[in-house]
């Protein structure tokens, strides 16, 4: 089983972000390759989230610039991110809780849509074949991340493990190259985290899909991930394979802990 | 059709025969249907029999030849189905294996059966076998069906059920001749399907039946109940059991009738109310659970609904089994059965999925007598059969308007009883097995030289020619004092409560009986939720002292009803004790049907059968488990043990 790892999709370089006084990132460069999985792990309040939210422009960076795919921005605006193929899941789950499992992931289809709402009301013609190509396209997903049993049954009475496979399932439903995730096993048992671990390669296989994601469990870090970048401070102290990092003296002072 | 060569029609004798005839007569009917992407697929004959012809011809051109077996594993997919006729036209023998089986049990069904080619569905069972192919070099083909995860697989033995397909399309245009020619080429007594007995005992043993014999099982299935093209099932029940080999395959074959596959193992409930099977055949275990989820519901709805639940299904409780049966009902309660039936048992069998239900079966195992008439009673005509594997389940069957709750029905046309002096019931029946696969020892042990085969259970027939079983043979004890033992029948009125899940009866040789119990978590945990009673799991709720007093009740409530049966009023329960672990069959304890396997649990849990008998009120223990993903673990538990008052024999009540 081996994947064919390309060239940088994105990169960021020399990133600061400042809130007032607090410095969220300094200076921190990394890139990602096509098709890698791509770890970004530290204490709390290293950075993490922040950089995610740099990358796909909700937060603007003082200093910096961004690069995907051959282009570059001083500040990403969020609508463009998603166009340009970046998805995202979010630490507190952000879906809505009274819409039903289908309708969630249909929601990530939006961007992929012709018609405008006037003509999504009207469910005639030229109308009903796109959303029936859409629905399709959904049902892929549904049944790629194994959620048919809940399709009809609205977000906000699934267990937790499942609404987070949900929100990875509106994600995925944009067709991203790039695939942003932020803690996407917090809070969950050890068995719900095999099945995300599981579920988070397989997209990465199946589509080629790039993905970032933050995670606190070293566990599954080092299980999952071709590459890690460790984050403290703000600052980008080590950057490697699993290996290097859990090598990596400074990684290891910061934030797995010396051992005594 | 072709006829070239032998001159001969393809007849109905075998069942890929009986798939070209559907073909040829009913070509635009649906056969078969399966939910994919949220839709309901459709395959009418003509297009099944296309596909089994192109799969044949690929597993031909791949090198499959007369005599070999196709092993099948996976849950309930038509392509699967389509492997036992593609194997079967070819000449050779489909022998399912059952897909939640772990590698190594597999191994042995791959060995025994010497399997070259198997047919799988999904990431999920290529793994097992991938993982297996060091100890089964002879395995060289696996075809599987859903490529989800496998795009990074290269190993040669691989083969998507796509490609094949192609393999076969362009194989057939080549030998146009090759598929009817392998078909006339085939006799109704080869053998056509090799089912693994779940093993109870001991080593899986290969049942092997011929066409002949499973046909003619089938056939007499659908003349009883006069099944016909219109008819539809689901087939969710594991393709390894016989239960579904008959049921979705040769009564399908014989019937014309339309199987559907479910979308996941997890949608059955919505996927059977979405199709509104009119035919339904489940263990008693799956009717148990149904009505524990309806009853979790109810208990959860507003106080009009469930006071307008309880209130009808008294009505149903009394008369519903005699309107059923056809016996005479006064007006007034005809009349309250029929708002009943408007108001309660209409909606109630739509939310089952069973509104177009005409026949339901259960078997392979016991079904307690609440059960069995709670369906009853809400109109659904539930019957009570009973075979074995090497019998292709063709014994016995309740007629229509002949339901009684003790007995597992009549002798079905063609079949002999014979009841043997240990009481042990033989079997002479047309859907005799043919041999026990490589086991020659075996079949001699099962088959008396005049025909018979030994069911291995205890029985008799009752003065209306309807046969009743008390326990396996082998399983029927004696207390100390010579009171009969009968542990499943025990254990099955145990199993009624719902918040029992298992329960495992000792009493062979003691002085009294002593029982385990598995709660069911689902249901306690609700019931400890509407207390406010917080627990952590299993292993936590099972100790709970509210859980003993709830078990207590249901405890005594078992014995209060044994002490109105003169013979058994004997073996009631005296002590009991809620396991700390659910058996499974991971771990040996259940065997992949999920009959208890008392030998084994009695050894296992040795310290804890000690601690019933000693009269000891504690008991903490230590037990190995097996996890899903096969690493090991201990659980350690401080087991509490508790008296059941047991109550003087007394004359059951008119």
């Amino acid at each position: 089983m081996t994947r064919i790892l390309g060239e940088p999709i994105l990169s960021v370089d020399n990133i600061s972000l400042a809130f007032g006084g607090v410095k969220a990132l300094a200076n921190v460069s990394f890139h990602v390759r096509e098709h890698e999985i791509l770890a970004i792990i530290g204490p709390n309040g290293a950075g993490k989230s922040s950089m995610l939210n740099v990358i796909n422009g909700v937060y603007r960076p003082q200093v910096g610039e961004i690069r995907f795919r051959d282009r570059a921005w001083k500040r990403m605006v969020p609508y463009e991110a998603a166009r340009l193929g970046i998805a995202r899941t979010f630490q507190n789950i952000a879906l809505f809780k009274g819409m039903s499992v289908l309708d969630n992931i249909m929601t990530g289809r939006n961007l992929k849509m012709r018609s405008g709402l006037i003509r999504q009301a009207l469910y005639w013609g030229p109308n009903l074949r796109e959303e029936i190509e859409h629905r399709e396209k959904v049902e892929h997903i549904i049944d790629f991340l194994q959620i048919e049993h809940v399709r009809k049954t609205p977000v906000g009475r699934l267990p937790y493990g499942l609404q987070k496979r949900v929100e990875l399932a509106r994600a995925l439903a944009a067709e991203p190259t790039l695939l942003l995730l932020d803690e996407p096993m917090a809070g969950m048992n050890v068995e719900e985290k095999q099945d995300m671990s599981r579920f988070v390669l397989d997209v990465n296989e199946e589509f080629g899909t790039t993905i970032v994601l933050i995670e606190h469990d070293m566990g599954v870090v080092m299980d999952i991930s071709d590459r890690v970048v460790v984050l403290d401070y703000g600052r980008k102290i080590g950057d490697g394979t699993p290996d290097e990092i859990r090598a990596n003296p400074e990684v290891i002072a910061a934030y797995l802990g010396v051992a005594h | 059709m072709s006829q070239s060569g032998t001159g001969r029609t393809p007849g109905t004798d075998t069942f890929p025969r009986l798939l070209l005839e559907h073909a040829r007569r009913r070509p635009d009917r649906v056969a078969m249907r399966e939910k994919d992407l949220g839709i309901w697929q459709s395959w009418t004959w003509r297009e099944v029999a296309d596909e089994v012809r192109w799969l044949a011809c690929g597993l031909a051109a791949r090198g499959f030849r007369r005599g070999m077996n196709l092993g099948i594993v996976g849950d309930n997919r038509p392509r699967l189905y389509w492997g036992f006729a593609a194997a079967q036209a070819l000449g050779g023998v489909p022998g399912p294996i059952y897909q939640d089986s772990i590698a190594q049990e597999m191994l042995y069904v791959l060995e025994n059966a010497e399997i070259g080619f198997a047919l799988v569905e999904d990431q999920e069972q290529v793994d097992k076998l991938l993982e297996l192919l060091p100890q089964a070099p002879g395995l060289k083909h696996i075809i599987y069906d859903d490529p989800r995860g496998l795009r990074n697989y290269n190993e040669p033995q691989l083969l998507p059920y796509e490609e094949l397909r192609e393999i076969g399309r362009e194989y057939d245009e080549a030998h146009p001749d090759f598929f009817e020619r392998e078909v006339l080429a085939g006799g109704a007594d080869d053998i056509c399907v090799i089912l693994y007995t779940s093993g109870t005992t001991s080593k899986p043993k290969g049942v092997c039946h011929t066409h002949a014999s499973f046909l003619a099982a089938a056939r007499g299935d659908v003349a009883f109940d006069r099944f016909d093209e219109r008819d539809s099932v689901l087939s969710y029940l594991p393709m390894a059991w016989i239960g579904d080999h008959l049921f979705s395959y040769a009564q399908a074959l014989v019937a014309g009738f339309t199987v559907n596959c479910p979308e996941s193992s997890e949608t059955v409930m919505t996927d059977m109310r979405e199709i509104g099977p009119t035919y339904y055949f489940a263990p008693p275990r799956v009717f148990e659970n149904l009505l524990t989820q309806v009853m979790i519901r109810i208990e959860d709805a507003s106080a009009l609904k469930r006071w307008l639940f309880h209130r009808f299904m008294a009505v149903a409780r009394r008369c519903g089994p005699d309107l059923m049966d056809g016996r005479p009902v006064g007006l007034a309660d005809r009349l309250l059965y029929a708002l009943g039936d408007s108001l309660v048992y209409g909606p109630l069998r739509n939310v089952l999925g069973m509104s177009r239900i005409r026949v339901a079966y259960t078997g392979g195992a016991a079904i307690g007598p609440d059960l069995y008439r709670f369906y009853r009673s809400i109109g659904i005509n539930l019957k009570q059969l009973y075979g074995q594997t090497e019998t292709a389940v063709y014994v016995c069957k309740q007629p229509n308007g002949e339901a009684k709750i003790d007995s597992v029905g009549k002798p079905l046309p063609g079949v002999e009883i014979r009841i043997a002096d240990n009481g042990e019931i033989w079997v002479k029946t047309p859907g005799m097995l043919k041999e026990y696969y490589k086991r020659p020892d075996a079949t001699a042990e099962s088959i008396s030289p005049d025909g018979y085969f030994m069911t291995g259970d205890a029985g008799f027939l009752d003065d209306d020619g309807h046969l009743k079983i008390i326990d396996r043979a082998k399983d029927v004890g004696k207390l100390r004092d010579g009171t009969l033992f009968a542990p499943q029948f025990l254990e099955n009125k145990l199993k009624f409560f719902p918040f029992i899940k298992e329960a495992v009866c000792f009493g062979d040789g003691r002085d009294k009986v002593c029982a385990f119990i598995n709660i069911d978590v689902q249901a306690v945990g609700n019931w400890a939720e509407k207390r406010g009673l917080a627990y952590a799991g299993y292993v936590d709720l099972a100790a709970k002292p509210e859980v003993y007093e709830l078990i207590h009740d249901c405890v005594r409530k078992v014995n209060e009803d044994l002490a109105t049966e003169s013979h058994l009023a004997g073996s009631q329960i005296a002590r009991f004790l809620v396991l700390h672990k659910e058996l499974d069959a991971d771990d040996d304890e259940l065997t992949r049907t999920r009959k208890v396997r008392r030998g084994f649990i009695a050894e296992k849990y040795r310290p804890l059968v000690e601690a019933l008998y000693d009269g000891s009120t504690r008991c903490a223990i230590e037990t190995q488990v097996r996890f899903e993903d096969g690493r090991a673990g201990v659980v350690r538990a401080d087991v509490h043990i508790d008296d059941v008052r047991t109550g003087a024999p007394q004359r059951k009540a008119a």
